[in-house]
């Protein structure tokens, strides 16, 4: 069932393609109802692996095809899923339904966007549940030209830089993936991609030492893991809405799924000489993340960077490899997915399709908590969210984190705090700036009163609000399929070592 | 072996010429007054179905053989790859029935066919005088072809560039394989291969072989024997050059393969290019002459404007990334040659047949010539997106796969040690550069608008079904390579 979350993103792809130009709302239509199709089935799925996982002697993954593909290098058409991807699945079809939502009003070339869009989901919904690695990289590369036009096209300040940087770090990146994937293919002589089987040989120390920065590097680049988030900041602000949303909340978390997924499980004995390395850069994004936000003009920019900060709890919860480190993890790939995608939701669509500015200091003059009071209030409460207030998924997500970490780098668990804290002084700042300021407008500003919040803006919303209150105040909802899934014979590097 | 077995044995290349003949006759007689389109769909289906007949009959025959101790192989391997070109060539005939580049219809396509003929005497042979017999047929005929739109001098000047450089590669390879026949008394390459063990690197072996790689080097278009490259594609008319950039392709690759792979196999002489364990012979010469091509086609492809000048670079780095899988000689290798040069090939005839559609519909092939055509024809734009994405490595396209088995291969060449491994980070970094490049001709299609408000372009329905079908093609190479490896 959950094979199908791919397969109709692509059929939706087709259908698109097919329909009438010039007809945006049935562009629209078919796109929510071909997203809509993908969230249930991931939520199908979600039930279905809780229930298989309940059995005794399950191996805690769902194995849902793996047929012959290209037996000339053992590759096979291998789709499973375990807690990891499942929650990962639920979140690209939040994601992915709240993102059109959000591109309700896109008039130019609307059915090639909601086409490239689908492309984009299917690619991303592809990685989540490949077991073979070759196929993961195969979809991991789909995802990737989607996102350059839907920048290049339909995206705003300097949207052709910020697009072909985008594509080209994401590809570099994968290019990394690829060397590390064929030495590692062809040293442990196994005849075959699957993660499993490759996981299983004991590579020797000197070829980890390099293969696992190398992978671990080529997917954190597009985790924005520091020094190689650069991207991220210009491809977030030069993207439309629905594809900064899509990019930090999605697209981002793929990168750091591959981390977990391909470079820990297959080279642990390199994670392990690396992992204080790599803890020290996620805590370096954590602090730099927010302190460059601080600073921002442009209000989309301090977004793009709170999204490099974030992503820094996720990388460092990958590094602590403890169970709980490790679902805090999982859990704050989520969460922040969710967050992000409501803050980018609010800046691009509620604030800039109506002020046409982001500039910290021109929204000032505008009074938007009283030209657009909707806007205000869902953004108070993505704040309060992404600042890690209890009652919401970072703070679940966040606590997790520092607790798995304080065990394995108490020093580093420290910083995070000042990190949060330097989070909370972005978030206030912004939140003031943009509407809350009450300085005069000039003159020759006075503008007519803005369009109303419009009902998709509406839903959406209340869908991702709801959802990071959800898991904020039931965390065991997802919780409960993430850490069994560290009990499967694909983690057992991880009990290994203790 | 009796003339007429041997003639069996040549059916297929016996039906091409005889199809180039025909053609030529009734052009020359019955329609040199009619309509030029007339013309060109009348004689292109005539080649057609020639090369369907030879297709047909390479399927219906299974036999082994080897007539005259090499000089006419017939194996499963060469069967399958002679269909391929024959294929290559019948999708250039079709996309060339469009062309407005000459009045000399019969001779085109004659010369086209007779082309074709000599690739495929240069893949079923084992010898190194029919080596060198049908790699001039090829290449002479190929000149021809590029100079055949006399309106306009620049195919002129590239063909004679093409001509002089490949006559002197002709004059270096033949030196070479001469010396060969020296060092080693025989001419057929698993003789070659017997007299060669054993004795080593000698220095006329070493001149040999360094002059049969600068022979076979100019044929693929590697560095530094490359210089003919962006001219003669840039000055070619269109299906000339398409049939360059993916038949000769295929057929050069394939000899060049063999040649090394079956003559020069002794460790001693094939030397190694392991990154810490160098050792003299060929492999390190081709490695080095891989690394340059993709460097230097990588890299010069980012500045051009002109799309076709865009292709020939491309096509020099692509040469670099299929000499990874000559270098790595073993059976694997050979395969995914074949199937890298075959997709290529594919892939490259659909991109010049969008590139003369353009050239027709805005009279120029620059960057800025492309700009709005998704709005102005979106069936052809969308096939140049899978053309492009192919070339750049983007799966599940072909053209991925193809990178992906080459580098699969030369890796494990050499499983213990990994040698060829840095050849492969430099393959895998160059190919990220070359996204760039690609993109760019994508950004014109799809995201930016032309200057000038223009309507839509009608290409012609032959034109769209070819392109849809190479595209598609593309498209089932790369999700399903079983299909095209189970046949190597």
């Amino acid at each position: 069932m959950l094979a199908w979350t791919i397969y109709i993103s692509f059929i939706g792809v087709l259908v698109l393609m097919l329909l009438p130009k010039g007809n945006a709302a049935l562009a629209r239509g078919v796109a929510l109802l071909f997203a809509l199709a993908g969230l249930g089935l991931g939520i199908g799925g979600f039930v279905q692996y809780k229930s298989a996982i309940a059995a005794p002697g399950s191996d805690k993954i769902l194995t849902i095809t793996n047929a012959d593909w290209i037996s000339a290098l053992g590759i096979h058409y291998h789709l499973a899923a375990d807690g990891i991807s499942i929650t990962l699945v639920l979140l690209t079809g939040l994601a992915a339904v709240a993102g059109i939502l959000f591109s309700w009003n896109i008039e130019n070339r609307t059915k090639e966007f909601f086409a490239f869009y689908l492309a984009l989901i299917g690619g991303v919904y592809g990685v989540f549940l490949s077991f073979d690695l070759f196929l993961l990289f195969v979809f991991y590369e789909i995802a990737i030209v989607p996102k350059y036009f839907i920048i290049a096209i339909w995206g705003s300040t300097r949207r052709e830089y910020g697009a072909m940087k985008l594509a080209l770090y994401s590809f570099i990146g994968s290019a990394m993936v690829l060397v590390g994937l064929i030495a590692a293919h062809v040293v442990s002589g196994a005849h075959s991609f699957e993660v499993g089987e490759l996981a299983k040989y004991s590579y020797s120390l000197n070829f980890q030492m390099w293969a696992f920065p190398l992978v671990f590097i080529g997917f954190a680049i597009l985790a924005g893991m520091w020094p190689f988030h650069t991207w991220a900041p210009t491809g977030h602000v030069a993207a439309p809405t629905a594809a900064s949303m899509l990019l930090a909340g999605v697209v981002m978390k793929l990168g750091a799924y591959g981390c977990l997924r391909v470079a820990m499980t297959l080279f642990p004995d390199g994670l392990a000489h690396w992992r204080t390395c790599f803890a020290v850069l996620a805590v370096v994004g954590i602090i730099y993340g927010a302190t460059v936000a601080l600073v921002q003009k442009d209000f989309k920019f301090v977004i793009g960077y709170s999204s490099v900060s974030h992503m820094g709890f996720v990388l460092l919860g990958l590094m602590t490899l403890n169970v709980i480190g490790l679902s805090g993890a999982v859990l704050q790939m989520f969460s922040h997915g969710v967050i992000a995608g409501l803050l980018f939701a609010v800046v691009g669509r509620m604030v800039y399709d109506r002020t046409h500015t982001r500039d910290l200091d021109d929204l000032q003059t505008m009074r938007l908590s009283k030209a657009i009071p909707f806007a205000a209030v869902t953004f108070v409460i993505a704040s309060m969210a992404s600042m890690g207030l209890p009652g919401f998924s970072g703070f679940a997500a966040e606590f997790q984190v520092i607790i798995g970490a304080w065990s394995a780098f108490p020093t580093l668990t420290i910083l995070t705090g000042i990190g949060i804290l330097i989070g909370v002084a972005y978030t206030l700042r912004v939140m003031q700036k943009a509407f809350f300021g009450d300085a005069d407008p000039k003159p020759d500003e006075i503008h007519e009163p803005f369009a109303p919040i419009t009902a998709p803006e509406r839903i959406g919303a209340v869908l991702l609000v709801g959802v990071s209150i959800l898991i904020g105040l039931w965390p065991r909802l997802l919780l409960d399929i993430i850490v069994p899934s560290f009990d499967s014979p694909l983690f057992d590097w991880l009990r290994r070592g203790k | 072996m009796s003339f007429l077995e041997l003639f069996q044995l040549a059916v297929p290349e016996t039906i091409i010429v005889v199809t180039a003949l025909l053609i030529l006759i009734v052009d020359v007689v019955s329609m040199r007054d009619l309509d030029l389109r007339f013309r060109f769909i009348i004689s292109g289906m005539i080649a057609c179905v020639g090369c369907v007949g030879a297709i047909a009959w390479i399927l219906i025959s299974h036999t082994h053989e080897n007539a005259f101790a090499g000089m006419l192989v017939i194996d499963p391997l060469t069967q399958f790859v002679k269909i391929g070109i024959l294929a290559l060539t019948a999708f250039t005939v079709l996309l060339s029935m469009d062309g407005d580049f000459t009045d000399h219809v019969g001779e085109y396509l004659a010369l086209i066919l007779l082309a074709t003929v000599g690739m495929m005497f240069l893949v079923s042979a084992e010898d190194l005088l029919m080596i060198f017999i049908a790699l001039e047929l090829t290449s002479l005929s190929l000149y021809i072809l590029t100079a055949f739109n006399k309106r306009d001098i620049k195919s002129a000047e590239a063909s004679l560039k093409y001509f002089l450089f490949g006559g002197m590669s002709a004059a270096f390879t033949l030196f070479g394989l001469s010396l060969v026949y020296g060092s080693s008394g025989s001419t057929n390459l698993p003789e070659i291969a017997t007299a060669l063990a054993g004795k080593g690197l000698d220095p006329l072996l070493i001149v040999a072989i360094v002059m049969i790689v600068i022979g076979f080097g100019f044929k693929v278009a590697a560095v530094p024997f490359h210089l003919w490259a962006p001219d003669a594609y840039q000055g070619a008319p269109t299906p000339s050059a398409a049939f360059i950039a993916s038949g000769s392709k295929v057929a050069s690759f394939f000899i060049f393969a063999k040649v090394m792979a079956m003559a020069f196999a002794d460790r001693e002489i094939a030397g190694s290019g392991a990154w810490h364990g160098y050792v003299a012979g060929w492999v390190p010469v081709v490695a080095i002459v891989a690394a340059l091509s993709m460097l230097l086609g990588n890299f010069v492809a980012i500045v051009q404007t002109s799309v076709r000048r865009l292709i020939a670079y491309s096509a020099i780095a692509h040469g670099g990334y299929m000499l990874l899988a000559v270098l790595a000689h073993t059976q694997q290798s050979l395969s995914a040659l074949i199937y890298y040069a075959l997709t290529y090939g594919l892939t490259t005839i659909g991109a010049f047949g969008v590139v003369a559609m353009v050239e027709r519909g805005t009279g120029g092939e620059k960057l800025t010539d492309f700009a709005g055509l998704s709005r102005r024809t979106p069936l052809v734009s969308f096939c140049m997106l899978i053309f492009m994405l192919s070339l750049a490595g983007i799966p599940p396209l072909a053209g991925f796969f193809g990178k992906f088995y080459v580098f699969s291969a030369a890796v494990n060449s050499d499983p213990s040690d990994l040698g060829l491994l840095w050849l492969v980070i430099l393959a895998v970094a160059t190919s990220a550069v070359s996204l760039y490049y690609y993109l760019q001709v994508l950004k014109q299609i799809y995201v930016t608008n032309p200057a000038t408000a223009t309507g839509p372009i009608k290409p012609s329905v032959l034109t769209q079904v070819v392109l849809a079908l190479l595209a598609a093609l593309v498209v089932f190479f790369g999700c399903f390579p079983g299909f095209l490896i189970h046949g190597l």
